[in-house]
């Protein structure tokens, strides 16, 4: 299957040439890195982990959201997602290789990665994500290759399949909760150290995964034939609501507990975050930011006039994924360096060749999904399911379109 | 053929490990090892160390405590944040800030207090290292094989005391490679480092730098044992220690 990567239009390939040149040029730094170490990001003593890790952190909430689509086509028997499947299978395969990049490019000493391997330590959660996500990537792969090929060819899925599509629907709430374990349960760091940070990492993977997977599709539709079953997409725009409110509804609790107790430690992280603390008021601004693109968002998506209204989703999705990483991918990371051990700040910021290495990832990433989808379209056309129509809708759904036209 | 060749390499490996061990066996640790143990190491169930504010506050005091400390261990002297420090010096509501009242006696809130690795007994560090590199010393040293570490830094962010130091780059450039200590490692870029309860003097009876540095203002000696100096000491002294709450049991005292 893998030879219809090759065949594509010039745009197609054009698209292709783009990514391995920003790899390429991100490679460069990266090299630069490993030969003077990582002195080149803006790290610090006190703020150990940044733009790496916290990309990690919110990739890991990608590979983990396809099962959004997964579940209720498998548990619930909803057919809709039929054809939707398929891609949230292989945007978690992408999502996976680059969490593991990023844990690539974060380790000072990536030659001794293995050790990792070779000193299996069950104590440290560290090893248990490195775990999860291998398997959870070898599932994926495995389900999304197998479907596929046995759709080409006209043949049912195999049995022996179920049982992994199961596994790999409970093993994608595990990879999440185990990345959350990453943070959560590390004395001295208030702002992780909650019980409901593994609930939060849920929910808000669980909104902005299938958001930018919503995106991509929507992307991939305009190139290609394959157009989403309508059902499809309004099922997963209220699993997307649904998510986010419990998201932000998590964060209230966070609120509560710190404020309502009034124990220091709980609080400081989040008044430096939200408000500032010792004048350092660098985080104010994007924290801002998220919760009033978390609220706008949120006024656009629950009214069904609005959310329905394919003008208005793409943007009401693309602040929605902006507020999540604002909140998860920058906020939470920084908020739980900050106040450091010793009750001050130590501000940090990625450098530029911080963002240049972790462009090359996500390229990489880019890649991955590109011709994944492209390979999964052309399947689909193939077999002539979920088509454009001429009046915009999918041959999956219930729509004629004669009909429609005369109306116009 | 092979049987022969193998069967040689069987012998001799098996003559080479006998002879590495047999003399030294009942000398060396676990019987195993073919190092052999200096007789007049130092010993202790569970090292610990009290330091006395009141006798040593300034940062004048400390210097010579921190520069005997950093040139034995070769620590590298890197302006900016991405510092490395084996022990270093704060102020009151940086040591020991959940512990903090606005009415603090001045004199205890203007001193200066020495800060180094706590050797918890419940190391966060140990619990979280995904490779051992960070392990603890059945004598309570919490101690790093700088070879293992893969640099993730994961211990930093589960140490509540901020006791860790990254290579972020090269630190021998920051080194006076003509003043180095050639009986300890430099370090590579890459790994993490902290202060180790200064192990390699121990091992040869020798009490730590910083506390033989300190004309007796800190205490240095094996917790479990009653008539140790530090039991003697906290049993006559009021002492605190660094984030009780975080139950990290840390070995490191403060008289204040
Ligand atoms: S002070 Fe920090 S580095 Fe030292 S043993 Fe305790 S947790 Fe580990
Ligand atoms: S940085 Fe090194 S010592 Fe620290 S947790 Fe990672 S491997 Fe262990
Ligand atoms: S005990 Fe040794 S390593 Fe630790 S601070 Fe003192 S001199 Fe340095």
């Amino acid at each position: 299957m893998l030879e219809r990567a090759l065949k594509g239009s010039p745009r197609y390939y054009g698209w292709i040439a783009f990514l391995l040149v920003v790899i390429g040029l991100g490679a460069a730094v990266w090299i630069n890195q490993l030969m003077v170490g990582m002195k080149i990001t803006g790290l610090s003593r006190d703020v150990s982990w940044g733009f790496y890790i916290s990309q990690l952190t919110y990739l890991v909430g990608l590979a983990a959201s396809g099962v959004m689509i997964v579940l209720p086509h498998y548990f619930h028997n909803y057919e809709k997602n039929k054809n939707m499947v398929i891609f949230g299978e292989f945007m978690a395969i992408a999502a996976c290789v680059m969490c593991m990049l990023f844990v690539a490019v974060d380790v000072g000493q990536p030659s001794r990665m293995l050790n990792v391997v070779l000193h299996p330590t069950p104590n440290s959660i560290l090893f248990w994500d490195m775990t999860v996500l291998c398997g959870y990537l070898f599932l994926n792969l495995l389900i999304g290759w197998t479907c596929l090929s046995r759709d080409r060819a006209h043949m049912k899925h195999p049995g022996w399949l179920k049982p992994f599509i199961y596994i790999s629907i409970i093993w994608a709430f595990s990879i999440h909760t185990v990345t959350a374990f990453l943070y959560q349960g590390l004395p001295g760091r208030h702002y992780w150290l909650t019980a409901i940070l593994a609930a939060r990492f849920l929910a808000s993977a669980f909104c902005s995964g299938p958001a930018i997977l919503l995106l991509v599709m929507k992307a991939t539709e305009k190139f290609t034939n394959f157009q989403m079953p309508k059902d499809a997409v309004k099922t997963l725009v209220k699993i997307i609501i649904y998510a986010m409110c419990v998201n932000m509804f998590f964060l209230a609790l966070e609120f509560f507990t710190a404020f309502y107790s009034n124990m220091p430690g709980h609080m400081h992280s989040i008044v430096y975050l939200f408000a500032g603390e010792h004048g350092h008021t660098e985080m104010v601004p994007f924290m801002w930011a998220f919760l009033i693109l978390a609220t706008v968002c949120l006024i656009l998506l629950i009214p069904p006039r609005w959310r329905e209204n394919q003008k208005i989703l793409p943007w009401a999705l693309a602040m929605l994924i902006v507020a999540t990483w604002l909140d998860k991918g920058l906020g939470l990371l920084i908020g739980g360096f900050n106040p450091n051990p010793f009750g001050t700040i130590t501000p940090y910021w990625p450098t530029g060749k911080e963002l240049m290495v972790s462009m090359m990832v996500y390229a990489i990433g880019a890649l991955i999904v590109t011709v994944l989808f492209k390979i999964a379209t052309d399947v689909k056309e193939e077999l002539n399911e979920a088509q454009a129509l001429p009046c915009g809708c999918s041959t999956d759904d219930e729509c004629d379109c004669t009909a429609e036209k005369a109306e116009a | 053929m092979k049987n022969n060749r193998r069967t040689f390499i069987k012998i001799a490996g098996l003559a080479a490990a006998g002879l590495a061990v047999a003399p030294k066996a009942t000398l060396a640790s676990g019987g195993h090892s073919p190092v052999k143990v200096n007789k007049d190491s130092a010993h202790a169930k569970r090292w610990a160390m009290v330091i006395d504010t009141t006798k040593i506050n300034t940062d004048e005091d400390f210097a010579p405590l921190i520069k005997a400390c950093h040139s034995i261990h070769n620590v590298p002297d890197i302006p900016g944040n991405q510092n490395v420090k084996w022990i270093w010096t704060a102020p009151y509501e940086q040591a020991f800030p959940e512990q903090l009242n606005p009415h603090l006696d001045d004199t205890v809130k203007e001193r200066r207090y020495a800060l180094l690795c706590n050797h918890c007994d419940e190391p966060p560090c140990v619990r979280v290292c995904p490779t051992k590199a960070t392990f603890k010393r059945p004598d309570g040293i919490v101690a790093m094989d700088y070879h293992r570490c893969i640099g993730c830094r994961y211990c930093m962010a589960g140490c509540p005391y901020g006791s860790r130091s990254f290579n972020w780059g090269e630190p021998r450039e920051h080194l006076d490679l003509e003043a180095l200590n050639p009986e300890f490692p430099t370090r590579m870029r890459g790994v993490v480092e902290k202060c180790n309860f200064c192990v390699e003097r121990l091992a040869v009876g020798k009490m730590p730098a910083c506390v033989d540095a300190s004309n007796g203002a800190i205490v240095f000696g094996d917790l479990n044992d009653p008539d140790s100096s530090v039991r003697q000491v906290l049993r006559e002294r009021f002492t605190i220690r660094r984030k009780p709450t975080a139950g990290t049991e840390p070995s490191v005292y403060y008289i204040i």
